[in-house]
């Protein structure tokens, strides 16, 4: 004891700290909590005691397994490991009744996703935020007709209050099975014997019950560090037009009739910040940056009667937070447009699980019963189609009566009746079987590349996929021009790039730091890039230049591929504001990119651009602007605060070795106390101290140790 | 492990010292100085020793295990000879503190006898030391997990204490004779005590085979505290009255006037 002791007090020497801890406890990296998210209503998600939960580690083999977590097994409270084919609702729902004997799970995510289709979001999405309501349409309302995510089980929206981790297949996890083999599992089916593994959870979330409540506590300033306990959801949205607009003077802008190319940027799963969005917002939004760049020279040399705008909102996955927000902005002059300057919308929704090249063009009946609506929005159908004529792709429309999907366009009709389609690649219900999961990655896409191939190789490789999206983006493109009122002589002209697609699909779903992606982007967000895919998650809102990671490479892309270079010094391109008028702030926005490395050196040519690209507040207005917090209209989702997330797996010992210690502390203490009453030794009176009363001493303390064994 | 298993073995690891402190030392201001300038001087030499293990370990190639263990055993050896030369110094000290005090206090007699001294200068060792071995250990007892997902024992909490509970008795015992024996100038019962100190430390080298450094430092433990035992003055009779209630010297002592 003396030397481990020396050794451990000795830590400044170089010997890892606490090496006693390091002797107990395994700590787990890769796993990734599920947060408590809350909104006008409802608490969602998962929640762990504050000083984590403890449980005996059981790996599940089948649903009838959970008996022996539920009622058999004789060790609760039990920690359970799922692979992800048991990643059910019906497992989680028993788990969740599972009353004090569920201490937490963790889901081991496979590499192949499951056969069968997983999307823990709900069957109808966004369902009360939308247009359809039982004012509007009440046969149409909460998905009547059609139900567009019929694999949903809803086990996001569900509240958990116990734990759930995610775990990767790795080695932290072969770890954790080679515990369980190694002490849980009873010889030949007998009662297993400590001690056993377990594994503690730590994710104490700080927000409950609404929304209302913790953005209540948030105000209460007691200290003078007042405690957070929630944030709401927001981002940015991202948009930029054909011909640039007075950003400074807000409201209705005279003679502008515009055009509105919308998608979404975001996605959303079960785990928090893990959204690989691959078919939801990737397709999405890659096809209309695409668009934007084949649309950029036509523009330019022959600028249509309407401004086309693009759009790419945030958050619309958590009841159309970055839409709703524009929309209201613009119905109260506060963008640099109103309703009355948008003519229509084209909006793409998810277009990337195309089957024999037939895509699907929804409208809304409603607004359609009106007889001028119905013209526009038939004259649009018709100029996608024929936009379509001579290339692999085919427009259909719904045969049958059928409600918008979930799509941004819905809260433009919410404000009032605007002619607009949404191009999908699902006729009624959704292609994708893996909505809003962590398994809408870019294998759900199809997205392959040969082996043997270096990154570079694979950024440059030009996959089906790349195409596909690529011929989609020519037809929108084409469509905006001509629905913007341009020339038909024009439209031979205008074709997106597959290089530029497939460069996009690389950097957005397999690694975003790429050479491409590293010579768009300024200096200082070279340190954003990962060598990871990104995930799409809306996070809670932030100052614009700590904006999400996806929201900003966006800005960036767009503002490349549709701006001009601008032949001036870096410092006048970040301080174009302030020194030249001329250079006109209201309209342009300039950001000074890194440029190509030059081969065999480090150094970069970077240069200015210019474009018409902003970013604009994605929060939803029921926080800043109304501080409606029960807010039936608008989103009201905020996320949780917490303190500290984290995994670790150790061995609890038997009761019994836990209680001898404390026997030997009766020990201990009554014995040698009935002892030395009888023995009371007085010190007043110096002249006894004697020889003897030192003895006295001396056979006192051999009494003790004699009696304390 | 939790809450059981930290006071459990808190109290393995300090109940016979508390229970000497309570009932022997608490009651007389002077013993309780002495005790803690005591463990203060323990203090300090585990100070010096720790500031060469710092450099030596600075200085040394990391990666070697081979050179890690001798170090170790280095430091150990080094740890152990200086705590025997503090406890010699606050010997030296505690001499011309007594002759002062009595040049000062009105009374013929010294207040505190040198043996009472050495019983709680080595107690006031023992506390500290035992503080220093223990407290680490019991630190981590707390929380919900136990040593042995790597392969180690599962006593390891247990044979800490017990380990530390006989670190504690035997600082008192080395007191008592180490003291005695630079009274009478008895070397080699000085050499005695600083072997048997080593051969202790050392024999924590058998770890994790618990049963093989427990069982020798109790044997150790015993014999030294007979030996103590006997310096102090004890023999059989004395034992015998003593248990027996029959001691007349105690009885006078305790003698109530009515």
């Amino acid at each position: 004891m003396l030397a481990l002791s020396q050794v451990s007090l000795f830590s400044l020497a170089g010997v890892s700290c606490n090496s006693v801890e390091q002797k107990i406890y395994v700590e787990l990296n890769n796993m990734v909590p599920c947060v408590r998210l809350l909104n006008a209503t409802h608490q969602i998600g998962c929640q762990s005691s504050i000083s984590g939960d403890v449980g005996v580690i059981h790996v599940l083999e089948s649903e009838a397994n959970l008996e022996w977590v539920l009622s058999t097994g004789p060790n609760p409270p039990y920690m359970v490991i799922l692979e992800s084919a048991l990643f059910t609702r019906s497992i989680m729902m028993k788990l969740k009744n599972g009353t004090g004997r569920v201490a937490g799970a963790a889901v081991v995510v496979s590499k192949t996703n499951p056969a069968e289709g997983f999307s823990p979001h709900t069957k109808c999405p966004n369902e009360n935020t939308g247009v359809y309501s039982e004012s509007y349409d009440p046969t149409m309302a909460h998905c009547n007709v059609t139900v567009w995510n019929p694999l949903g089980n809803g086990l996001s929206y569900e509240e958990f209050d116990f734990p759930i981790f995610s775990l990767n297949d790795d080695n932290d996890t072969e770890a954790i099975r080679q515990c369980y083999l190694g002490y849980n599992l009873g010889v030949n089916g007998s009662t297993p014997e400590y001690p056993l593994c377990a594994m503690q959870l730590f994710s104490h979330m700080h927000a409950v019950t609404d929304t209302a409540t913790c953005m209540r506590r948030n105000d209460i300033n007691f200290s003078i560090n007042p405690e957070m306990v929630c944030d709401p959801l927001g981002d940015y949205n991202v948009w930029g037009s054909t011909k640039p607009l007075n950003n400074t003077a807000k409201g209705h802008k005279e003679g502008e009739s515009m055009v509105i190319a919308a998608t979404r940027l975001d996605s959303r799963s079960f785990f928090w910040d893990v959204a690989p969005g691959a078919e939801s917002a990737v397709s999405g939004f890659v096809t209309l940056l695409a668009a934007a760049h084949a649309l950029h020279n036509v523009t330019q040399e022959a600028h249509p009667p309407r401004t086309i705008l693009y759009t790419f909102f945030q958050g619309e996955a958590f009841d159309y937070i970055g839409s709703s927000r524009m929309v209201y902005e613009m119905d109260h002059k506060q963008f640099a447009i109103d309703l009355d300057n948008v003519h229509s919308v084209v909006e793409i929704g998810q277009v990337g699980l195309r089957s024999s090249s037939e895509l699907w063009v929804h409208s809304d009946p409603v607004s359609r019963r009106n007889n001028s609506i119905n013209a526009e929005v038939s004259s649009l159908i018709d100029t996608l189609k024929s936009a379509a004529m001579n290339l692999n792709v085919t427009m259909s429309v719904p045969s049958f009566s059928q409600p918008l999907p979930p799509s941004s366009f819905q809260r433009f009709l919410r404000a009032r009746p605007i002619p607009g389609v949404v191009i999908a690649d699902h006729q009624s219900a959704f292609s994708n079987r893996y909505y809003e999961s962590i398994y809408d990655k870019a294998a759900n896409l199809n997205l392959t590349y040969p082996a043997n191939l270096t990154e570079d190789e694979q950024l440059e490789f030009v996959t089906e996929t790349a195409n596909a999206l690529a011929d989609l983006a020519t037809v929108v493109a084409r469509a905006l021009y001509k629905q913007a009122g341009g020339a038909d002589a024009q439209l031979i002209n205008i074709k997106a790039e597959p290089k530029i697609v497939t460069q996009m699909l690389y950097g957005f779903l397999v690694r975003s730091n790429n050479t491409w992606f590293q010579a768009l982007v300024p200096p200082e967000f070279k340190n954003f890039l990962s060598k990871l895919e990104c995930h799409y998650y809306v996070g809670v809102s932030q100052t614009p230049s700590h904006a999400r990671t996806p929201t900003r490479l966006v800005q960036y892309l767009l503002a490349n591929l549709t701006g001009t270079t601008i032949n001036i010094t870096k410092e006048n391109c970040h301080n174009s504001l302030i020194i030249k008028p001329s250079s006109l702030p209201q309209l342009y926005s300039y950001v000074w990119v890194q440029g190509v490395a030059s081969p065999n050196s480090t150094e970069r040519q970077g240069f200015c651009v210019r474009s018409s690209v902003r970013l604009s507040k994605a929060v939803s207005p029921a926080f800043d602007l109304l501080q409606e917090y029960s807010s039936k209209d608008y989103s009201t989702w905020t996320e949780s605060r917490w303190k500290f997330i984290k995994a670790r797996i150790f061995l609890v010992a038997s009761h019994d070795l836990e209680v001898n210690p404390l026997h030997f502390l009766a020990l201990d203490s009554c014995l040698p106390a009935q002892c030395l009453a009888s023995s009371q030794i007085q010190s007043a009176r110096r002249r006894y101290f004697t020889k003897h009363n030192q003895k006295m001493i001396l056979i006192t303390a051999i009494k003790v140790m004699l009696f304390s064994w | 492990m939790t809450a059981a298993v930290f006071f459990g073995c808190t109290f393995i690891a300090f109940g016979p010292a508390i229970a000497l402190f309570l009932f022997t030392i608490a009651r007389d201001p002077l013993r309780v100085i002495f005790l803690i300038a005591g463990a203060f001087f323990w203090l300090v030499s585990l100070l010096l020793s720790s500031l060469v293990w710092f450099i030596t370990v600075q200085i040394s190639n990391r990666d070697s295990a081979a050179q890690q263990k001798g170090l170790l055993i280095f430091g150990v050896v080094l740890s152990v000879l200086l705590q025997e030369i503090f406890r010699f110094g606050y010997y030296k000290l505690l001499k011309k503190a007594n002759e002062g005090l009595l040049a000062l206090s009105q009374e013929e007699t010294m207040p505190i006898s040198i043996r009472q001294l050495a019983y709680v200068s080595g107690l006031g060792f023992g506390f500290m030391s035992g503080a220093f071995s223990v407290v680490n250990i019991l630190a981590d007892s707390v929380g919900p997990g136990t040593i042995g997902i790597h392969g180690d024992s599962q006593h390891y909490f247990l044979s800490s204490a017990f380990m530390t509970m006989a670190i504690i008795l035997l600082h008192m015992f080395w007191g008592v004779v180490f003291f005695d024996a630079c009274e009478k100038q008895r070397w080699w019962a000085l050499a005695a005590v600083v072997l048997s100190h080593l051969l202790v430390s050392c024999l924590t080298f058998q770890n994790p085979e618990y049963v093989g450094s427990l069982v020798p430092t109790y044997v150790i433990m015993f014999l030294m505290g007979v030996w103590a035992f006997c310096c102090a003055g004890g023999s059989l009779r004395n034992l015998k009255l003593c248990l027996t209630c029959k001691d007349k010297d105690f009885l006078l002592a305790n003698h109530r006037p009515r």
